[in-house]
Formats: C-alpha cells, sequence, structure tokens
C-alpha cells in the first residue's frame, strides 16, 4: 500500500482511464457496466485519500514521467483541487447504480458498452483538468472530457439529441479554442505552461506585457465561461441538458461545469491574482453583472418552461450564477459561498435529474402537462424531488441554505446592496419555478394513462434518496463542506496581490 | 470501376509499398519526420484504396470491422501500458529510463512501445470513420 500511495494523483486519472479502454475492448453491456461501477467506486476512494493526505500534510506535487516541473507536466493538488476530486468522484460514484436500467431504457442494445466506455473517458478527463498543475494538459483533458461529452449526449433518445450536441460540440470547441489561444499568449509572454511558474512569471513581464496578459486573461475568461454555462454563452446548455439521456444530464450537471468552474477559480486566484492586481481591470464587476443577469434572467425563463428537464437546466444557468457571483466577489465569505454551492449545488441538480430520469422511465414523458399527479404514483422519487428542489429554493434546513448565507454575508461584507437583492430576488423566483413543478406533481388528479405509473426499482431509487438526503445533511452538518472549502478559500484569498 | 484491369492490377502492385512505406515512416520517426500518427494514417489509407477498389467486403476481410475497431483502445492500452511499467518498476507514471539497462536505451525502448501504440489507434480510427461512412444508409 506505502509503494501505492505516492502515485495516487496520477491513479486517480488512469484507472478511469483503463476502464475507458477495457470497456471499449470488452464490447457487451454488462461486463463495462461492472467495470465501470468498480472505477466509479475506487475513484472517490483515491481522491478521499488525495484529500485527507493534502488536509494533513498540504500540497502533493507528482512528476509525470520523472520531469522535475516547471519543464514536465506537474499535477498538483492542493485542499481545493482535492475538494472538487472528491465532489466529482463522489457524484459518478453514487449515480451509479442508476444508470443500469435507465441507460438499457434510453440508450439501448448495442450501443450501451460505448456509452461506459465514454461515460470513464469523460470521467478521466475531468478528473484529469482537476489535478493537473499544466495549463496546456488541461486543455488536453479539457478536450478528452468535451469530445465524450459530445458522444454521451448524442445518444439520447430523441433525434434533437444530435442537434444539441451539434450545438454545444460548436460553442464547446469555440470555447476550448479561446482557452488555447489564451495559454498560448500566456507562453508567448513567460515561455512556461505550468501554472505556479506561470504565477511567478506573469508579474514581472506585465510592465512590458501588459495587453497581451489582458488579452489572455479575456480569452481564458470567454473560454473557460462557455464551458461552464456563464450567461450569456450558456445558450448550448439547456438543450443538451434536455435531450441527453437522464443519467448523462444528472452527471454532467454534478460535474462537468462543475470541474469548469474550478478551472477559472485556478486561473484567477492562483495565476493571474498572484501575478498581477485584479482590481486594475473591470474583470470582477463584468463577471458580478453577467452573474446577477444569469440568476434573474435564467430563472424567469424557469418559470415559463413547459418542460422538467429544460426547466431544471435553466435554473442550472441560474445557479452556476450563484457561483460566479461568489467568484467576481472575490471576498472570504463570497468565495466560501460560491466553493460550497459547487458541491451543494451539483449534489442537488445530480438529484432533481435522477428524480426526471426515473419519472421519464416510467411515465416515458418530462413534459410538466402530462406529469399532472405523478407524485400520487412516485411518491418518494417525488418527495426526493420535492426536497432537493427545496435546496435549490434555499430553504433553511437544506445545503441550498447554507451557500446562500455564505453569499449573502459575502455581498453584504462587500458593501454591495444589488447582489444581495438579487440573492433573495432569485430565490422567490426558484421558489416560483420549483412551486409550480410541485403544484402540478402533488396537487392535481393523475390523467388516466399514469395509472399503471410506479416508483422505479431499488437500484434508481436509492441513488435519488441518497442525493436528497445529503441536500439535508449538508444543511445541518456543513464541516466537510463550509470547513474546507472556507480552507480553501483563505489559501486562495491569501495569495492574491 | 471492378471491370478497369489497370487501376485493379496497379493497386495489387502498390498495397505493399504503401504498407512498407507506413513501417518506414513508423521507425523512421525516431531520426526524422515521422512517427506513429503518419504511419497510422498511411496504413489505414492502404486499407482505404483496398476498398475503394475492390469492394468494401475484400477491405474487411483483411481488417475486419470488430478488429479494427477494438485497435481503437488497444493502442491508447499499449500507450498507458508502457507508462504504468515505469510506474511498476518504481518510477513516475511515463518514466522509460527504468525499462532498460541504461535509461537512454529505456527511453528509445519507451518511445517505440509510445509510437507502436499510436500506430494501432490511429491506424483503427481512420479505418473505423471510413467504415462508419462507407456503410451509412446501407
Amino acid at each position: 500500500m506505502s509503494a501505492v500511495w505516492p502515485h495516487l494523483p496520477v491513479l486517480q486519472v488512469l484507472i478511469p482511464l483503463f476502464g475507458a479502454l477495457l470497456a471499449g475492448l470488452l464490447r457487451r453491456p454488462t461486463p463495462a457496466y461492472v467495470l465501470a461501477t468498480a472505477v466509479s467506486w475506487v475513484a472517490p476512494l483515491i481522491a478521499g485519500a488525495l484529500l485527507w493526505q493534502v488536509v494533513q500534510t498540504g500540497p502533493i506535487s507528482y512528476h509525470i514521467g520523472g520531469w522535475a516541473p516547471p519543464w514536465g507536466i506537474e499535477y498538483r493538488i492542493d485542499v481545493l483541487n482535492a475538494l472538487v476530486l472528491v465532489l466529482v468522484t463522489a457524484v459518478g460514484a453514487v449515480i451509479m447504480p442508476f444508470a443500469r436500467l435507465s441507460v438499457a431504457f434510453e440508450v439501448g442494445e448495442g450501443r450501451e458498452a460505448w456509452f461506459y466506455c465514454m461515460y470513464l473517458l469523460c470521467l478521466t478527463g475531468l478528473l484529469g483538468i482537476t489535478v493537473t498543475g499544466d495549463a496546456f494538459n488541461a486543455f488536453v483533458f479539457l478536450e478528452i472530457s468535451s469530445l465524450s461529452s459530445y458522444v454521451l449526449i448524442a445518444l439520447g433518445h430523441d433525434r434533437r439529441a444530435l442537434l444539441s450536441s451539434f450545438q454545444y460540440l460548436i460553442m464547446g470547441t469555440i470555447g476550448a479554442t479561446f482557452y488555447v489561444i489564451g495559454i498560448g499568449l500566456l507562453y508567448l509572454v513567460t515561455g512556461t505552461l505550468n501554472m505556479a511558474d506561470l504565477a511567478a512569471r506573469l508579474g514581472p513581464a506585465w510592465a512590458e506585457h501588459s495587453r497581451a496578459i489582458v488579452a489572455a486573461l479575456a480569452f481564458v475568461t470567454v473560454g473557460i465561461s462557455l464551458k461552464l454555462g456563464l450567461f450569456p454563452l450558456h445558450v448550448w446548455l439547456p438543450n443538451a441538458y434536455a435531450y441527453a439521456p437522464s443519467w448523462v444530464t444528472a452527471f454532467l450537471a454534478g460535474t462537468a461545469t462543475k470541474v469548469a468552474i474550478y478551472l477559472l477559480v485556478r486561473f484567477y486566484f492562483s495565476i493571474f491574482g498572484i501575478a498581477i492586481d485584479l482590481r486594475l481591470l473591470p474583470i470582477a464587476d463584468v463577471i458580478i453583472v453577467l452573474s446577477l443577469a444569469a440568476m434573474l434572467i435564467a430563472s424567469l425563463v424557469a418559470v415559463f418552461e413547459a418542460n422538467l428537464k429544460r426547466l431544471l437546466a435553466y435554473s442550472s444557468v441560474a445557479q452556476i450564477g450563484y457561483i460566479t457571483l461568489g467568484i467576481g466577489l472575490a471576498n472570504q465569505a463570497a468565495l466560501t459561498g460560491a466553493l460550497v454551492h459547487v458541491v451543494n449545488h451539483a449534489l442537488m441538480k445530480a438529484a432533481l435529474f435522477l428524480a426526471a430520469g426515473a419519472i421519464f422511465y416510467r411515465a416515458h414523458t418530462t413534459e410538466l402537462k402530462e406529469l399532472a399527479g405523478i407524485g400520487r404514483r412516485m411518491p418518494l422519487t417525488i418527495a426526493a424531488f420535492t426536497i432537493a428542489g427545496l435546496g435549490l429554493v434555499g430553504t433553511p434546513g437544506t445545503s441550498g441554505f447554507i451557500s446562500k448565507w455564505y453569499l449573502m454575508v459575502g455581498a453584504l461584507g462587500a458593501g454591495q446592496w444589488i447582489p444581495a437583492f438579487v440573492i433573495v430576488a432569485s430565490s422567490l423566483i426558484a421558489l416560483i419555478y420549483v412551486g409550480r413543478v410541485l403544484e402540478i406533481v402533488w396537487m392535481r388528479e393523475p390523467s388516466a394513462q399514469m395509472a399503471a405509473v410506479g416508483d422505479p426499482p431499488l437500484s434508481m431509487l436509492l441513488p435519488l434518496v441518497v442525493l436528497s438526503l445529503a441536500t439535508i445533511y449538508l444543511g445541518i452538518d456543513t464541516e466537510w463542506t463550509a470547513g474546507i472549502a472556507s480552507m480553501a478559500s483563505t489559501i486562495l484569498l491569501g495569495g492574491l496581490r | 470501376m471492378s471491370l478497369d484491369p489497370i487501376l485493379r492490377v496497379g493497386t495489387k502492385l502498390i498495397l505493399p509499398f504503401i504498407l512498407l512505406f507506413a513501417l518506414y515512416v513508423q521507425f523512421h520517426g525516431d531520426y526524422g519526420p515521422g512517427g506513429g500518427f503518419q504511419a497510422g494514417v498511411i496504413t489505414a489509407g492502404m486499407v482505404v484504396l483496398l476498398a475503394i477498389i475492390f469492394g468494401l467486403k475484400a477491405a474487411q476481410r483483411i481488417a475486419p470491422k470488430g478488429l479494427v475497431e477494438r485497435m481503437i483502445p488497444l493502442g491508447v492500452l499499449i500507450y498507458a501500458g508502457t507508462g504504468v511499467a515505469g510506474l511498476i518498476m518504481g518510477q513516475n507514471f511515463l518514466d522509460y529510463s527504468v525499462l532498460a539497462h541504461d535509461p537512454s536505451h529505456g527511453h528509445e525502448l519507451g518511445i517505440f512501445l509510445v509510437e507502436a501504440g499510436v500506430l494501432v489507434t490511429v491506424s483503427g480510427t481512420m479505418t473505423a470513420l471510413f467504415y462508419a461512412f462507407v456503410e451509412r444508409g446501407r
């Protein structure tokens, strides 16, 4: 065991990679599923060990191929990315039992093995972005996760899945291109790709090359914002989430956008923020204004959506606005709130999309008008949906309340009254769109064709219940989320100029 | 096209040389331009030419679909496996210096295996893409 210990950072990425390759070689649904489950359950153990190690002894550095940084590729793990690793792997592990029946139903015979291969490849990419300390290596993993997620989305049962996957492909490719242009500019100015080395060299280069560095900052910001779905660059997200297989939506909503947010935080607080005084640039104002727009406009659009999955997708755009608001405000409480909301929103959105998937599995539709009274037919599913939905609103006693509380404290602490007002307003709009769904599914008379519908099998119900209970648990015990997030934001803010 | 003797005979003559050239590009990669990616594309080009002149069936007799699709993950497995070999021998992932008695030979062997993996994956992917397009609408 002690021989494995120093290699954990690379094993975190390698095990899903080997899983993907073996799933591609096996080509049969059941072995591929067993393999994907095994990998998904081992991954959080490694992530947990890394988090424990980081909290105990500080950052870990792993040199790929034995080449020392800044020349070689370095995997560097601190509290921030260890937290994201635990989140991503935990979401994957918890929702895995749901996949078997849901994927067999929606993706269909003959494609299941490839589906699990692509899922594991996507997981590889997401974990790779998170562990790496090299800006270009992050681009490579970004492409691995993006390409595999285009495939996953295109496997949706609806033909519109192809179109939305293509739309995401175009937007995602523009995003990745912008990111790599930004990295190119940074490389031109500093001659390095290692993140820590970039942070050290950008400062001295600022006097001579400030224009190139500002351009790089803009390109990186727009590129990553496209991937994380920051308003108004979110247009790919609602379609992709609505037409992807339900399980894929739950997985991507819980992980992909969150990893992109991590990358943005990494660039702002561990690279640019260390090298130059970001208060000289209007970057924070831009982020805050866009976040506020996302929180209000996307929430309002969600109120008028007729399809449950699209409604939840627009709600995701709004909730991402909360997270980027915390990044823009950039004080201790706000950044803690943003990082806590990354975790909390990932878990509750995964629960909500799993509930939508369970509804689709039983009722074959997610159109709201056809779901009247379905709560009486699928009480456990809809109960879990209700809990996670209340978390979305930010009801006290749920995890959503904790993150919004931190954000509120951060906004007021910065003397910003408008964001504080918008947090409340957006939560009230969330109450309307969640309330609208709850009214339809609980209060109305069930229609005749829903007579035979019931709760899904235990393998689908269990992940759903675990995630919705996590929404309550993380609303009461905040030691893991808020504790580690505040540790991470202290480190991030401590390095700023 | 199947009636044109010049194309058929010409193709038969040229096919082995395409493969030979692919191998030359593969092994010359150590000393000059070339390597697994280019060699993989040339290899796949040979299968494509065969399919255009002699039909898809003839091509799939030499490069069956199942084999081609398995080559895609197999090549990456060779690449990643080379990295893990270094890891098992007590060094970091992708450290080739322990693969042979002396570090520079180890690096040579490591790069050789990695390039072989690239060849397998690229030729498999290119051929699979070609099959996917040709079989559309059948």
